[in-house]
């Protein structure tokens, strides 16, 4: 990380440098392709570079083995052959959280699992992403009613950037919630980025 | 043995059983019989023991609340005879107490516990009746009973 925000200073430098010097009428034939965005320790991020490092992102996504009901067997069967998420970067699920990039809540979370799957969630080295597979993870699904032990909806225990429709939705389901994982990364700032962004643009 | 035969030698055995006729489709070829509480803890014993019978495995204990009483469900079957046998025992929903089985079947321990944590039976005689899922504090509040109540974490439909 200390690399990329040095390589991401000196860049900054350079382009900022050369952004201002010019007068502006000499600048209209070849702009600045990026935008710059300030952050709050002085330094400017570039996001041509943002881009790049969005894109590496996107492409390996580890996810975390963590499976607690029938969505876990359509999870299975998404990294098998027949559909094959390793083809858009997934393939390296990880045992431990401390390895893995995205958690696939695939599955049913109970009341007495709810501080288990936090501790998971905070154990992820960031930047950490989270998808709710099926009707039980997004809303508490067939248990929503009359029952005691159901959370309703993991969003209550932890932040969640893509929800799946289904009870258990299909390979082909979690296959372009993982697309569209990619393209949420690919179009801009992680979590982290926005959280350190939004004082500035309030001010 | 055959169900006839299975019947005639549980009703030499204790008089006091009754058959259950028809059911569910699933269980119409297996034997149903009640049996009183009181009577449970002999009988068991000698469906086990029995040389002719040897229902040497329990397949399946429950219970049942009927809003106007519980039953307890042993579904046992010989492993030598392959026949199969369902023994229902009526409990007052008040006060359910029944004698355990756990020293007959072993398995009949953690199926205790898990009946006793749900529906909050007393078993007689058990070795280690406590809580087996359930979190601390969960005594006397029984999630499979059909008047449960839990305004905090349940949608009412």
């Amino acid at each position: 990380m200390t690399n990329e925000k040095d390589i991401n200073k000196e860049t900054s430098k350079v382009e900022v440098s050369e952004r201002h010097s010019p007068s502006s009428g000499e600048m209209e034939g070849a702009s600045f392709p990026g935008e710059v965005h300030p952050t709050p320790t002085g330094g400017v991020l570039v996001t041509a570079i943002d881009d790049v490092i969005n894109w590496a992102r996107s492409n390996s996504l580890w996810p975390l083995v963590f499976g607690t009901s029938c969505c876990a067997i359509e999870m299975m069967s998404t990294a098998s052959a027949k559909y094959d998420w390793a083809r858009f970067g997934f393939e390296v699920a990880r045992a431990t959280p401390r390895q893995a990039d995205v958690i696939i809540i695939a599955g049913t979370i109970v009341n007495k699992l709810a501080p288990v799957l936090k501790r998971l969630y905070d154990q992820m080295a960031d930047p950490k992403y989270v998808i709710a597979m099926g009707a039980c993870a997004t809303s508490g699904g067939p248990f929503f009613y009359n029952t005691y032990s159901v959370v309703k909806g993991a969003d209550h225990v932890i932040p969640v950037d893509v929800y799946i429709a289904g009870c258990p939705p299909r390979p082909e389901a979690l296959l372009h919630a993982l697309i569209t994982l990619q393209k949420k990364i690919k179009s801009g700032l992680t979590r982290e980025q926005i959280k350190m962004e939004k004082p500035e643009q309030s001010l | 043995m055959t169900n006839d035969e299975l019947k005639i030698k549980l009703s030499e055995l204790l008089p006091a059983i009754t058959f259950e006729e028809g059911g569910q489709p699933i269980a119409a070829d297996w034997l149903n019989v009640n049996v009183e509480p009181k009577d449970w803890a002999g009988f068991a014993n000698s469906l086990k023991h029995r040389p002719e019978l040897s229902f040497d495995y329990l397949f399946c204990e429950t219970c049942v609340d009927w809003k106007t009483h519980l039953t307890m469900v042993y579904h046992l079957e010989s492993t030598q005879y392959r026949h199969t046998v369902v023994m229902k025992s009526k409990l007052d929903r008040n006060k359910p107490e029944i004698e355990t089985v756990s020293n007959i079947w072993k398995t009949a321990e953690f199926h205790e516990r898990e009946i006793y944590e749900l529906f909050g039976v007393n078993f007689l005689n058990h070795p280690d009746l406590r809580l087996l899922i359930l979190p601390e504090g969960w005594e006397g509040r029984n999630p499979l009973r059909k008047d449960f109540e839990d305004p905090v974490n349940m949608v009412k439909l």
